[in-house]
C-alpha cells in the first residue's frame, strides 16, 4: 500500500531529466539572444541611469522643490503637498537620501514603462474577448508566481544590474495596469457609444473622445497599483544588484540590524504614500465633471 | 409642402430582423408565417421586427409608435445601421443603408443623419458645448466653423450662458435640449429621435415639443421620432406607423388613425384622446348647396378650435375655405360637436 502514502511521482530520473532539458533550453536561447535583449535595452538603460542622475546628483533642495511642486500640480491640495516636503526632509535628515532617490527613480521608470507598454495591451483586451480569455490566465499566473521566481530568467537571460532589475520589476508592476484599462474600457456606458457611433466616429475617434476619457479614472487606479507594486518588488530585486532603499533592508535581513531594517523600511513606507496619495487626488481630479451634480 | 433639395425621404421595404445566434435559418420560415411565440420557444431566436414596409416623406416627422417591446427602437436603428437588418432594405434618397460598407455607411452617418437619445447619451467629460460640437468635430471641420454652429443652436434650444456647464450640473429637461442641440449642430438632412422626450417630466415634455415643432417649421428635416405616448404622437406626427410585437399594424396621418382605427388594439388606444384637437373640420365638410353661409374657417382647422370660433360668434353654419379662401363646402356645428365627443369603437369605426 505504499502508493496510497507516498504520491506515485515521476521517476527521479525522469525529473531531473525533464528540468535539466528546460534549463538547458532556456540557457542556449539565452546564450544566443542575451546580447541582443541587452542592445535591445540599451535606451531604457540610458533613460534609467538618467532619471537616477537627474535626482541623486541634483542639488537636494531643488529636488525637494520639484517633488513639492509636481505634487501640488497633481493634487492642488496644500495637506498633500506639505506631507511631501516633510517626508522628504526626514528621510534627508535620517541620511537615507541617496538610497531613496535611486529608489524613486527606479519606481518611477518601472511605471513609466508599465503604462507605456500595459494601456495599449489593456486597450485590445478591451476590444476583444477572445484577446481578453487569452490573457486574463497570463495575469492571474503573474500576479500569483512568487515575486523572488520572476528574478531567475531575468537574471539568466540579461544578468545582475540595472536594467534587469528595472525589467524585474516592470513585469511584476504591469497586471494591474492591463487589468484596469481594460475594465474602465468595458465599463463605459453602452448609449454614449451608441451615441459616438451614430455620429459616425471611427475606431480611432472613439477610443480617442469616448472610451479612454471616460476610462482615464479606471486607469488611474491602475496606475496607483502599480506604482504600490513596483516599489514593492524594487526591495525584492536588491537581490539581483538593484541599489537603493532595498539593499540595507536586505543587508539588515541577514545581520540582525533591526533600526535599519526599520529606517529604510518607514522610508519606502513614506514614498509609497507620496505616490499613493499625489496619484489618487489626481485620478480624482480627473473625475471633476461628475461631482456637481443637478440637485 | 414644398419639396426642398435637402429633404430626403426614407422608404424600408421588407425589412425583418431576428435577433439570435443563426437568424439568416429562420427567415424563410418566419415569412412563411411562423409566430414571434413559436420561433422564441422553439428555436430560441427572437422575432423583432417582421416585414416593415414604410415610407417616410422627406421633409416631414414621421412617428413610430408602439408600446416596450414593439421593436420601434430596433427599427430606428436599422435607419443609421447601428443594427443590422438580418434581410430587408432600407432605403435613403437614392441609397441602399443596408449596401454600404463601413466607409460609406461613415460618412453617411457624419453627413445624413444625426441622433437623439432617449438617456441623453451625452459625454459627462465633456462641456454643453464641447458635446455639440461632436459630430462636427469628427466630420474635422475647423474647429471655429465647429463652435459657431454649435453656439447658434444652443442659443436656438435654448441654453444660453450654460455654455462651460458640464451634463451633470444640468436638469433631464436641459440635457436634452443638449442632445438636441447637438443633433441639430451636426446639420444632417435626417433626423432620429429614439424616445427623445419618454425620460421627461410631462410638462418639460410639452415644452420640448413645442421646440421641435417650432424649430421643425425653419429647419424641414425628415423626423423619424419614436415614442409609446400616443398623444405625443399626434402631436407631433405629420404621419404616423404604429408597432405591435414587430409589425406594422397601422399607419397613416393622424386623423386617419383616430377616426379608422384598424383593430381593437389601436381602437382602444384612441378612445382616450382628445379627438376635438387631432381632427380637422375636413373631416365632418358637407358639400356647398348655394351661397357659403355664416363665417369663414380656413381647412385644416382642428375641431376644438371651430367649434370655440363658431359658437363664440353665435352661429350654427360656417363655411370651410382653402387656402386660397375659396370656400369648399360648409360646416354645420351640430356634426362638429358630435364628431368632438363620438367615442370611437372599432365596430362602429369599420361600419
Amino acid at each position: 500500500m505504499d502508493w496510497l502514502i507516498e504520491f506515485p511521482a515521476m521517476d527521479t530520473d525522469r525529473l531531473t531529466a525533464l528540468k535539466k532539458t528546460i534549463d538547458l533550453g532556456f540557457r542556449n536561447f539565452t546564450r544566443a539572444n542575451g546580447d541582443m535583449f541587452e542592445t535591445a535595452l540599451y535606451p531604457v538603460q540610458w533613460f534609467m541611469y538618467r532619471v537616477e542622475q537627474l535626482l541623486t546628483s541634483s542639488p537636494w533642495p531643488l529636488v525637494i522643490l520639484a517633488f513639492a511642486v509636481i505634487a501640488w500640480l497633481a493634487s492642488r491640495s496644500p495637506k498633500i503637498t506639505f506631507g511631501v516636503i516633510i517626508t522628504l526632509l526626514l528621510i534627508g535628515y535620517f541620511d537615507m537620501w541617496e538610497d531613496t532617490m535611486k529608489t524613486i527613480a527606479m519606481t518611477v521608470v518601472a511605471t513609466i514603462l508599465a503604462i507605456i507598454v500595459g494601456i495599449p495591451i489593456g486597450i485590445l483586451m478591451g476590444r476583444s474577448n477572445k484577446i481578453q480569455a487569452v490573457l486574463n490566465p497570463i495575469l492571474d499566473v503573474m500576479q500569483t508566481m512568487p515575486s523572488f521566481v520572476y528574478l531567475i530568467p531575468v537574471v539568466m537571460l540579461l544578468g545582475i544590474g540595472r536594467v534587469p532589475g528595472l525589467i524585474a520589476v516592470m513585469v511584476y508592476a504591469i497586471p494591474p495596469i492591463i487589468r484596469l484599462t481594460n475594465l474602465g474600457i468595458r465599463l463605459v456606458d453602452k448609449d454614449v457609444l451608441e451615441a459616438a457611433d451614430a455620429f459616425g466616429s471611427s475606431n480611432w475617434q472613439r477610443l480617442k473622445n469616448v472610451q479612454m476619457p471616460l476610462a482615464l479614472p479606471t486607469i488611474m487606479a491602475g496606475v496607483n497599483q502599480t506604482i504600490m507594486m513596483a516599489l514593492a518588488m524594487v526591495v525584492v530585486a536588491s537581490m539581483i544588484g538593484v541599489q537603493g532603499l532595498g539593499l540595507p533592508v536586505l543587508k539588515a535581513i541577514s545581520n540582525q540590524y533591526f533600526t535599519l531594517g526599520i529606517f529604510n523600511g518607514l522610508a519606502i513606507v513614506g514614498i509609497a504614500i507620496i505616490f499613493d496619495r499625489t496619484s489618487q487626488a489626481y485620478g480624482k481630479r480627473l473625475q471633476k465633471h461628475l461631482e456637481v451634480v443637478h440637485g | 409642402m414644398v419639396e426642398q433639395s435637402e429633404e430626403i425621404g426614407i422608404s424600408v421595404r421588407n425589412l425583418y430582423k431576428i435577433f439570435g445566434p443563426n437568424p439568416e435559418a429562420y427567415i424563410d420560415a418566419v415569412k412563411g408565417g411562423m409566430s414571434k411565440t413559436e420561433l422564441n420557444d422553439k428555436h430560441n431566436h427572437v422575432l423583432g421586427l417582421k416585414d416593415i414596409n414604410i415610407d417616410m416623406p422627406g421633409g416631414g416627422i414621421q412617428v413610430v409608435m408602439g408600446l416596450s417591446g414593439s421593436g420601434k427602437s430596433t427599427l430606428i436603428r436599422h435607419i443609421n445601421r447601428l443594427i443590422d437588418p438580418t434581410i430587408g432594405e432600407v432605403i435613403v434618397g437614392d441609397d441602399d443603408v443596408v449596401k454600404m460598407n463601413e466607409n460609406e455607411l461613415r460618412e453617411f452617418r457624419r453627413h445624413k443623419t444625426a441622433m437623439v437619445f432617449q438617456k441623453f447619451a451625452l459625454l459627462p467629460h465633456r462641456t454643453v458645448l464641447e458635446n455639440a460640437v461632436y459630430g462636427l468635430e469628427i466630420q474635422g471641420l475647423p474647429r471655429e466653423e465647429q463652435e459657431k454652429q454649435a453656439r447658434r443652436w444652443i442659443t436656438r434650444v435654448g441654453l444660453d450662458g450654460f455654455e462651460d456647464n458640464f451634463p451633470n450640473q444640468l436638469s433631464g429637461g436641459m440635457q436634452q435640449r443638449v442632445g438636441l442641440a447637438r443633433a441639430l449642430t451636426n446639420d444632417a438632412p435626417i433626423l432620429l429621435m429614439d424616445e427623445a422626450f419618454s425620460a421627461l417630466d410631462p410638462l418639460i415634455r410639452m415644452d420640448m415639443q413645442t421646440v421641435l415643432l417650432d424649430l421643425q417649421k425653419e429647419i424641414r428635416k425628415t423626423v423619424v421620432f419614436i415614442t409609446h405616448d400616443l398623444d405625443e404622437a399626434l402631436r407631433l406626427g405629420d404621419r404616423i406607423a404604429i408597432l405591435r410585437d414587430g409589425e406594422v399594424v397601422q399607419q397613416g396621418t393622424k386623423q386617419e388613425i383616430v377616426l379608422h382605427p384598424a383593430d381593437e388594439y389601436i381602437s382602444s388606444f384612441v378612445r382616450e384622446v382628445n379627438r376635438g384637437r387631432v381632427i380637422s373640420v375636413d373631416m365632418v365638410v358637407k358639400p356647398l348647396s348655394g351661397e357659403p353661409q355664416g363665417m369663414a374657417v380656413k381647412s385644416g382647422t382642428v375641431l376644438e378650435v371651430a367649434a370655440k370660433k363658431m359658437t363664440d360668434s353665435n352661429t350654427s353654419m360656417a363655411h370651410v375655405t382653402d387656402a386660397s379662401g375659396k370656400p369648399v363646402g360648409a360646416l354645420d356645428i351640430h356634426d362638429v360637436i358630435s364628431a368632438m365627443v363620438t367615442p370611437v369603437d372599432h365596430e362602429d369605426a369599420a361600419a
